[in-house]
C-alpha cells in the first residue's frame, strides 16, 4: 500500500529521461528523491501525480494505494489530486495565481473535493493558514501574493498542498527558491505537518543536507535511473557511488561557512 | 510591502459573503474612477451616452428641418455649431449621430467578444487534431480586411449599420481571437495552473476561475481598441456607402457630407471630426484604467503610492 512505483519511464517525443526508476514510499514512510538537475527527478514526481508537460509520456507503473494511476484520464486523477495527493512546487512565487487571493488558493481543493457551505470553508481556510504558520490569517487570506514574503508565499502554497488532508504530500524543491534563513523554518513545518497529518512524504532535492530534517530514507538519482538508495544515514556517511559522494560533498562544503556540518 | 486598504475592499476580497452588507458600486469602477485617463473616459462615455439618449426625444431643432436661407450658417445662438449645406442643424446631427455610435461601438464589441472569446479559448483548449483547423480558419479571416467582409455583407444585404456592426464584429473578433488564444497558452503554461491542477481543479473551472480572469485585462484594452475602431469603420463604411443611409444620422454621415465642401466650410468637417476623435480616445483610455484597475498588483502599488 502507499505509493507503489515500478519501472516508470518517461520519454519526450523519441527521447527517453527516465529509464525504469522503482521505488516505494509505504503509508506513512518519508522517502527523499535526490538527484542533480537534469537526473529526472521532477520528470519522476510530476509523472506520479499525472502532470506530465504535454508531449511528455510515462510508461511502467504507479500504484497508489493499490490504484494504477498511469494511463487514468485526467479527471479521474482530478478526484485524488488535491485530496489524497498534495503537491508543493519549487517557486512560490510563480505557483500562486497573481490575482486570487490567498484564501481562495488555500481553499481550491477544499471547494473541489468538499461539499463545504461558506464560512465552513472560511473556517477551514483560515485553520489551514494559522497551520502552516501564517501571521495573522484572518487577514492574511484576504491579501494578494505579491503581497506577501517568500517565505509567507510558501507557506500559501503548502496551507494549499495540505489544506484537504492528502494521505501523500510531494514536494518538489519547496526550498531552493528560498532564503537560507527561511529554509530551515520551511522544513520544520513539513516535519512537523507530515507527522500530524499521518501522511506519507515524498521530498525532492538536489541538497541532500536538507534531507536529514524531514526524510528517513533516500533515492539517488542520476541520468534517469536510481543509482543508489536505502537508509539516509547509511548512504551519506559511506556512499557506494561517486555521484552520491559529490552530492554529500557539495553538502559539506556549503555548510563550511555556515559553521560544522550536522 | 502592507498595503493600506479601505474598509470596502477589504469587504469587497473578503472569501466569506459573511458581511456583503449592502449594494456598492464594483471595485473596479470605484478605482477606475480614480485615474484621470479613467475619469476622462468614463465622462466623455457618459457625455456620448447621455447626447443619444437625449436626441431620442430632443434636439435643438428637428434633424429633417432643412432652413434654405441659412446654409453654410456659422455658429450662433440658434445653430451652436452652425448648419450644413441644405440648412440643417449641425449640432442636432451629431446628437442623434452619438446614437449610431454607441450602437455601433456598443454591436461590434459585442460581437468581436464573443467571436474572440469563443474561437480563442477553443483553439486554444481543443486537442490539437479540432483545434488546428480552426486555427487556419482564424488566420484566414484574419487576411481578409473589414471592407471587404463590410463589401461581402453589403452586396446581398445593401449597406446599413446592421453591416457595419457585424463586418467589424467578425473583422476585429478573428484578431481578438488570437490574441486570446496566445494568451490562454501562455497562462496555462504558467505554474500556478500547474498547481491548481495539482489540487484537483477540472478544465472547466481552470479556465474560468485561473484562466480566463488572467486573460481579462488585455480583453479589456483590446475591446476598447475594437469599439474605437468601430466607430473610425463606420465612419469610414458609411463614406464610402456601405454603413448608414442618407437621411440617417451618424457621425460618418456628417463628415462624409461635410467632406465635399471642405473648401467652402471648414469647421464643418472639424464638428464630426472631434465628435470621432475625441470618444475614440476616450475608449482607449478607458481601456487602460479598467485594465489597470482589474489587476492587483497595480492595484497596490497605487495603494502604496498613496494615490
Amino acid at each position: 500500500m502507499g505509493l507503489e512505483v515500478s519501472d516508470l519511464r518517461i520519454r519526450i517525443g523519441r527521447r527517453e529521461l527516465v529509464h525504469g526508476v522503482t521505488f516505494d514510499v509505504p503509508t506513512g514512510e518519508r522517502l527523499g528523491i535526490i538527484g542533480e538537475s537534469g537526473s529526472g527527478k521532477t520528470l519522476t514526481v510530476l509523472a506520479v501525480l499525472g502532470l506530465l508537460p504535454e508531449g511528455a509520456t510515462a510508461e511502467g507503473s504507479v500504484r497508489w494505494n493499490g490504484r494504477e494511476l498511469l494511463g487514468l484520464p485526467d479527471r479521474d486523477l482530478a478526484l485524488i489530486r488535491g485530496k489524497e495527493l498534495g503537491v508543493v512546487f519549487q517557486d512560490p512565487s510563480s505557483a500562486l495565481n497573481p490575482i486570487r487571493t490567498v484564501g481562495a488558493q488555500i481553499g481550491e481543493s477544499l471547494s473541489i473535493h468538499y461539499d463545504l457551505d461558506r464560512r465552513e470553508l472560511r473556517q477551514r481556510v483560515l485553520a489551514a493558514a494559522a497551520r502552516v504558520g501564517l501571521p495573522d490569517p484572518e487577514e492574511i487570506v484576504r491579501r494578494y501574493p505579491h503581497q506577501l514574503s517568500g517565505g509567507q508565499r510558501q507557506r500559501v502554497a503548502i496551507a494549499m498542498a495540505v489544506a484537504s488532508g492528502p494521505r501523500l504530500l510531494v514536494a518538489d524543491e519547496p526550498t531552493t527558491a528560498l532564503d537560507v534563513t527561511v529554509q530551515a523554518g520551511i522544513l520544520r513545518l513539513f516535519d512537523d505537518l507530515v507527522g500530524t497529518l499521518g501522511s506519507s512524504l515524498v521530498f525532492v532535492t538536489h541538497d541532500i543536507a536538507l534531507l536529514g530534517a524531514v526524510t528517513d530514507h533516500v533515492v539517488v538519482m542520476a541520468d534517469g535511473r536510481i543509482v543508489e538508495s536505502g537508509r539516509l544515514d547509511t548512504v551519506v556517511d559511506d556512499p557506494r557511488e561517486a555521484i552520491t559522494a559529490g552530492l554529500v560533498e557539495a553538502a559539506r562544503v556549503a555548510a563550511w561557512d555556515g559553521g560544522p556540518v550536522a | 510591502m502592507a498595503a493600506e486598504w479601505t474598509a470596502a475592499e477589504l469587504a469587497e476580497i473578503d472569501i466569506s459573503p459573511g458581511r456583503r452588507a449592502s449594494w456598492r458600486l464594483p471595485g473596479w469602477l470605484v478605482r477606475t474612477a480614480r485615474r484621470p485617463h479613467g475619469v476622462f473616459g468614463l465622462v466623455v462615455v457618459a457625455a456620448v451616452l447621455i447626447a443619444a439618449a437625449v436626441s431620442l426625444v430632443w434636439t435643438p431643432h428637428p434633424l429633417l428641418a432643412a432652413d434654405s436661407s441659412h446654409t453654410w450658417a456659422p455658429p450662433s445662438w440658434t445653430h451652436p455649431l452652425g448648419t450644413d449645406q441644405i440648412g440643417r442643424d449641425t449640432a442636432s446631427w451629431l446628437l442623434a449621430g452619438a446614437r449610431t455610435t454607441v450602437l455601433v461601438a456598443a454591436g461590434a464589441t459585442a460581437i468581436a467578444a464573443l467571436v474572440g472569446l469563443a474561437l480563442g479559448t477553443l483553439t486554444a483548449s481543443l486537442r490539437p487534431r479540432f483545434a488546428e483547423p480552426l486555427v487556419v480558419l482564424v488566420d484566414i479571416l484574419v487576411a481578409f480586411p473589414v471592407l471587404l467582409i463590410a463589401m461581402l455583407l453589403a452586396t446581398p444585404f445593401g449597406g446599413s449599420i446592421g453591416v457595419v456592426v457585424v463586418a467589424v464584429g467578425i473583422g476585429y473578433g478573428v484578431n481578438l481571437a488570437r490574441v486570446v488564444r496566445s494568451e490562454i497558452v501562455r497562462v496555462n503554461a504558467s505554474d500556478y495552473i500547474l498547481a491548481a491542477r495539482a489540487a484537483g481543479t477540472g478544465l472547466l473551472r481552470r479556465l474560468w476561475l485561473h484562466v480566463l480572469p488572467n486573460v481579462v485585462p488585455v480583453l479589456v484594452v483590446q475591446l476598447s481598441l475594437t469599439a474605437g475602431v468601430a466607430i473610425l469603420a463606420e465612419s469610414g463604411l458609411t463614406f464610402l456607402g456601405y454603413g448608414a443611409a442618407p437621411a440617417e444620422p451618424s457621425w460618418g454621415r456628417v463628415l462624409a457630407d461635410a467632406q465635399k465642401y471642405i473648401g467652402v466650410a471648414p469647421l464643418s468637417v472639424v464638428w464630426p471630426g472631434v465628435a470621432i476623435g475625441v470618444t475614440v480616445l476616450a475608449l482607449n483610455l478607458l481601456g487602460d484604467a479598467v485594465a489597470e484597475a482589474l489587476d492587483p498588483r497595480l492595484r497596490s502599488q497605487e495603494a502604496r503610492d498613496g494615490a
